[in-house]
């Protein structure tokens, strides 16, 4: 791209991060939550993003590792581990959960292999729930300790808003450095034609594993997240729901892009806040006798809605739209 | 020992049902080769529609019965118009997120319109005992039980006798050929989806008059993707015995090892046959489709 588009382009990411930086002095309590809940899902999105953006296998297990990275955390250091211990335990055993369900890949693929993480997505949120006297169950929950940060104890909305801003940045440039990289290639190689990609020396199977690996370490770091944000675990958090939620993300965004990890993530999360906001004000208008449900699954009809006009219409997402518009810009250009 | 007859012709009579979901489900991937993930939704509103008809409306049940089936064929129109057919030719993703949706859809309606309440379905199946010896079979399942086993063998007769049945396998199989003898491919999905909403009305209203019409019919979508695997893609007889097998295996799973792990093993049990199976024997039973290897 030209340098006036590239210098737009930084210009425009340097002035989001500055603007992220200084939100809390303008924003609310309700909108600082909404901000950390979408940083936390970039980190979970942008795993995603590496499995089916860049390689191609659909997976809908990452909210079952958002969660298994989450108890690690929250019963280790229930237990007395110090935190960053726990932490990369709970990566790092999502990280071996993650190639345990990467390992049919040598078997099976597409469908099939989407077929296994849905299994995953059943059965480790059932292991959350019934494991009782590990994981508190699905009535009391797993309480998560608060954890100190140079000194500093993490409990304001404020200070954990700051560690997520912090660690979603650091994960955008990794997975962006993934992209660039020669694994990221290989990813993409094998995504277009993975039979042309086996002949020119590409270790399809090895690389499938890497996705899936990578997928569950920002899984396990979302999950770290996710545990220091909301105190207390419960498995309703880590639903089949939740991974298709990622999923929708990406195909909104954009797949297979960074910007469109982040931009599908914020615009459907901010989306539903909406919704949910203006819930009362629709069901007014309709004819019909609605009880308070309705916000509840007015979310769901738009949801889906917005979903399938995005398929129908724009496939590849927000980013290719934005893509297209700005190109069309240069073409003005000069 | 009575209690494992019982627990085994209740596994049949669940297992039935699952078959014939399954079946409906093999319908439409022997059609167009899409993959429905909105069996379980469409069930659960169908259910819902059934319970409303016959409640709400007071219509005498073979009303309501023909009410629910001209829903099913009306909406089972719409959706392949409006929401599959531009998905035709498009990748793997974006199929399955067009049909997740699609059940997204169906199951906030329901939350919508009937607050996700449980209600008891109207009974038309004989509600009485069966005796033999010792043993007591619930006249419920058998009739369920006969009714899928009608339907199963319609199907097969539809498929392999009739000349719809053999377009919608020319178009399964060659698409382009089957255009150019003059078949329409437009007109075999659209009986594809509409064959399968009124096979998913079917099992919603039995399985709702087994047990009740609740949220939870949705989850059955799911877990026949573990009969569909086990069966075979693309095989209506696989889906129909891997029905049964499921569902027996489901509750026998629920009677011996629920002690073990303090329940819910109802829940996953199929799930875990179901990765098994993929890492077994991936194209299944019966199946034909050899599955690319990495």
């Amino acid at each position: 791209m030209t340098n006036y588009m590239r210098n737009i382009k930084v210009s425009l990411i340097v002035g989001l991060l500055v603007a992220l930086l200084l939100m809390p002095a303008i924003a609310s309590g309700h909108i600082m939550n909404l901000l950390i809940l979408i940083l936390i899902t970039i980190v979970a999105v942008h795993g995603v993003n590496i499995v089916l953006g860049f390689c191609g296998e659909i997976t809908v297990a990452q909210a079952a590792f958002v969660g298994v990275s989450a108890y690690c955390f929250a019963i280790l250091s229930e237990a007395g581990c110090p935190w960053i211990v726990s932490m990369i335990v709970g990566v790092a055993v999502t990280c071996s959960i993650g190639l345990l369900f990467g390992l049919p890949a040598l078997r099976v693929k597409g469908f099939y292999l989407l077929m296994v993480t849905l299994g995953a997505q059943f059965i480790l949120p059932w292991v959350f729930s019934h494991w009782k006297s590990v994981t508190g169950g699905l009535v009391w929950g797993q309480p998560v300790p608060e954890i100190t940060i140079l000194g500093q104890t993490i409990n304001s909305d404020l200070e954990k808003y700051y560690v997520a801003l912090v660690v979603c940045s650091i994960m955008t440039v990794i997975v962006w450095n993934i992209k660039r990289s020669r694994v990221g290639r290989a990813l993409t190689a094998i995504r277009d034609n993975d039979l042309a990609a086996e002949a020119m020396g590409i270790n399809v199977f090895k690389y499938k594993l890497i996705a899936f690996f990578l997928c569950a370490l920002f899984a396990g770091v979302a999950g770290f997240l996710w545990a220091i944000y909301t105190e207390h675990l419960f498995p309703d958090h880590f639903y089949l729901m939740d991974s298709v939620w990622y999923i929708a993300m990406l195909i909104v965004g954009g797949m297979g892009t960074i910007s469109g990890a982040i931009l599908g993530t914020a615009f459907l999360l901010v989306l539903s806040e909406l919704t949910v906001i203006y819930a009362p004000v629709f069901t007014n208008l309709l004819p019909f006798e609605f009880s308070a449900a309705s916000g509840v699954s007015l979310g769901s009809l738009m949801f889906s809605v917005i979903i399938m006009l995005f398929l129908i219409f724009e496939p590849r997402g927000i980013t290719h739209a934005v893509t297209f518009i700005s190109q069309k810009l240069e073409g003005y250009q000069s | 020992m009575v209690d494992f007859i019982d627990m085994l012709t209740g596994g049949i009579a669940i297992g039935a049902i699952y078959g014939l979901v399954g079946m409906g489900f093999v319908l439409i991937i022997k059609a167009s080769k899409i993959l429905n993930f909105s069996q379980g939704a469409m069930m659960m509103l169908m259910a819902y529609v059934f319970w409303s008809l016959c409640v709400q409306v007071g219509l005498p049940i073979w009303l309501a019965f023909a009410g629910t089936f001209c829903i099913a064929i009306a909406l089972g129109m719409l959706v392949e118009k409006l929401l599959l057919r531009p998905m035709v030719g498009q990748p793997l993703l974006a199929v399955i997120m067009m049909t997740i949706s699609l059940s997204i859809f169906f199951d906030g309606a329901v939350c919508l319109f009937w607050q996700t309440q449980t209600y008891s379905a109207p009974n038309f199946l004989p509600g009485d005992i069966i005796r033999i010896g010792k043993l007591s079979i619930l006249q419920e399942y058998v009739a369920s039980f006969i009714i899928v086993v009608i339907l199963a063998f319609a199907f097969s007769i539809f498929f392999l006798r009739t000349k719809l049945g053999l377009s919608m396998r020319c178009v399964a199989e060659d698409e382009q050929a089957s255009q150019a003898l003059g078949i329409r491919p437009t007109t075999v999905y659209m009986v594809a989806w509409v064959i399968s909403f009124i096979v998913a009305t079917v099992a919603g209203i039995l399985f709702a008059s087994m047990q009740s019409v609740s949220y939870t019919i949705n989850n059955l979508g799911l877990k026949v993707f573990a009969v569909v695997l086990l069966g075979g893609l693309d095989s209506l007889i696989g889906a129909a015995v891997a029905g049964i097998v499921v569902g027996v295996l489901e509750n026998m799973s629920a009677w011996y090892i629920d002690p073990m792990v303090g329940g819910g093993m109802k829940e996953i049990a199929p799930y875990i046959i179901m990765i098994i199976v993929l890492m077994i024997k991936p194209s299944g039973l019966f199946g034909s489709k050899a599955i690319e290897r990495v």
